[in-house]
């Protein structure tokens, strides 16, 4: 058998994430191939080529040229049924999540998505994927017929753990032609909003709310354990989605990634949206009245208690000290 | 223009989640429901897309029979009528399942838009919006935070990672999976509420459901990362207690 990376780039740039789906991958102990779709993408076919891996395939087509979802299943359904991997490995950005539903369903092959884990099973894989918000874990096996598709969870696996090869693997291509007509979605550029006010990913200490928080004038009891710990405040994505909050302001998937000295999570459940933007927060702190709250899986101190009362407390104390 | 809303119910953040005794799915007997929250997104951006360009909303649910809840409450926001694919089997069903029940159920009403949420909150697949365009042989577009119809055609905005978006053009019909936040919800009025007493749910019968193609062998509380340090007692102890550790263990305070 052998497994599929299917690479992600985005203007000849190769997303990182590449590299812990080719972690996730080589885990497999499979033969490993590695697909590389777009146009004028040799960099990058060349930057993947030092993983431990078989070969490298480059998909190349000027109707690739810009991502669409209908480019992309036009190509990987034509690659898939061409190469018939056992296993199609991709990470889970929001890129895989547009077009990869629709590959699966036109290969009619099991799709799993945001896997944090995998094992064998006798002659069959266990992936681990979060389900409730990542309240809970599930252990889930794909059925049907090979290739099962899988979706690596961003940050479940390590960049740098990746096995690079001797010497370069070979760098072949795929004789596949993209019908650009058959592509009915039309990208404009990407953009940023307007300029962000603040970089929280320079930030040495952040306080960061939640849904927990219950109302914007609540805001001010955050407010002010940021000033007593000289940190800046930041949420989660229902807070700014409610307007209470900027959306520069924002830490998750769709927001800011941050690594700071101090993370203090106040209200925030920790939907794994959140945790992608934090967990990397040298140290964690988490309030939350809901022990089971997946924020604790990532916090090296927690409090279980009603944060409008432990707050203050923290506050004063920092004041005394 | 002729818009389908997919929700779907899920149960409410607030209910303590409890494992089944096969650890297969959780005990939602006795469970309290909502609206999946990026579908209550969906449901708002249809009224309004209708507010502008006429037509009508239509919700489509694949989900057991106290779906009925969501059903009521999205009429009562004001959609005009609704289909329901009735089956207990969905509760838990995989995407492929979902979409080929809400495929079959709406196929043939030749709807101009089809919005979803962009995942549910309890399986959180991110897949039933996607492979139903496939199936429906519609052009899609995903994480979408604005919507505007120009000359019968779409032009969506696409919420890429770490704060890029993205313009897409793209002919109707379509179907778009919405973000959360894109506007701000309206909840049913008392009017609505009365008003959705009348308003049809077709019930939709059920496709010969196929083997699923993803099955749960257990479900089980996630495993830490890190060994956190509860810090107990009341308030003020243990914030003295987090200070202290903060100052003395992690050196992350002067």
């Amino acid at each position: 058998m052998s497994v599929l990376v299917i690479a992600e780039q985005r203007g000849g740039t190769l997303n990182r994430a590449t590299w812990e789906t080719i972690a996730a991958a080589q885990q497999t102990g499979e033969a490993l191939h590695i697909a590389v779709v777009g146009h004028g993408v040799d960099a990058v076919a060349a930057e993947v080529a030092a993983a431990r891996c078989e070969r490298v395939l480059v998909v190349d087509d000027a109707a690739l040229a810009e991502y669409t979802a209908d480019g992309f299943v036009l190509a990987l359904s034509a690659l898939i049924e061409q190469e018939q991997p056992g296993l199609v490995f991709l990470p889970h950005t929001y890129q895989t999540r547009d077009f990869a539903p629709a590959l699966a369903a036109r290969l009619k092959r099991a799709l799993v998505t945001d896997v944090t884990a995998i094992r064998k099973d006798g002659d069959r894989f266990v992936y681990v994927r979060p389900m409730f918000q990542g309240k809970l874990s599930a252990d889930v096996a794909a059925g049907g017929p090979p290739p099962h598709l899988v979706t690596c969870q961003i940050g479940a696996y390590r960049a740098d753990s990746a096995a690079r090869g001797d010497a370069p693997a070979a760098i072949g291509k795929a004789a596949i032609a993209v019908d650009a007509a058959r592509i009915r979605q039309r990208p404009e550029a990407p953009f940023k909003e307007a300029r962000q006010a603040v970089d929280l990913s320079q930030a040495a200490r952040i306080v960061a709310v939640g849904r927990g928080i219950k109302a914007q004038e609540n805001l001010k009891i955050a407010e002010q354990l940021a000033q007593a710990f000289g940190a800046e405040v930041a949420a989660s994505r229902p807070i700014c989605d409610a307007g209470w909050l900027p959306m520069d302001r924002q830490i998750g998937s769709s927001g800011q990634t941050v690594a700071p000295k101090l993370y203090v999570a106040l209200g925030i459940s920790g939907a794994i949206q959140h945790l992608v933007g934090m967990k990397g927060s040298r140290t964690i702190v988490a309030i939350n009245k809901d022990a089971d709250a997946p924020i604790f899986e990532v916090a090296d101190y927690g409090i279980v208690g009603d944060l409008f009362e432990v707050v203050p407390a923290i506050v004063a104390e920092l004041n005394r000290a | 223009m002729k818009i389908a809303v997919c929700i779907k119910q899920v149960v409410t953040r607030e209910w303590q989640l409890r494992v089944n005794d096969q650890k297969t799915w959780i005990r939602d007997a006795d469970a309290s429901f909502e609206l999946n929250e990026p579908d209550a997104y969906a449901l708002e951006e249809a009224l309004r897309l209708k507010e502008k360009q006429g037509g009508e909303v239509v919700v489509c649910c694949a989900g057991p029979a106290r779906a009925a809840q969501v059903i009521r409450e999205a009429l009562a926001r004001g959609a005009d009528r609704a289909i329901h694919v009735e089956s207990d089997a969905l509760a838990a069903a995989d995407a492929a399942t979902i979409a080929a029940a809400l495929a079959a159920a709406i196929k043939d009403e030749a709807f101009d838009l089809v919005l979803t949420g962009l995942q549910s909150d309890d399986q959180g697949f991110g897949q039933v919006g996607v492979v139903l365009a496939e199936t429906l042989g519609m052009p899609h577009a995903t994480i979408i935070m604005e919507v505007q119809v120009q000359d019968g055609a779409l032009r969506v905005k696409r919420e890429l990672e770490g704060g890029w978006f993205q313009w897409i053009a793209l002919p109707m019909p379509a179907l778009l999976t919405i973000q959360s936040g894109i506007n701000q919800l309206r909840y049913a009025t008392l009017k609505g509420i009365m008003a959705a007493k009348k308003k049809e749910i077709r019930k939709a019968s059920v496709p010969s459901l196929g083997e699923p193609v993803q099955q749960i062998l257990s479900l089980y509380l996630p495993q830490k990362a890190k060994q956190t340090q509860l810090l107990t007692g009341s308030a003020a102890d243990a914030a003295r207690q987090l200070i202290a550790k903060l100052r003395d263990e992690a050196r992350v305070l002067q």
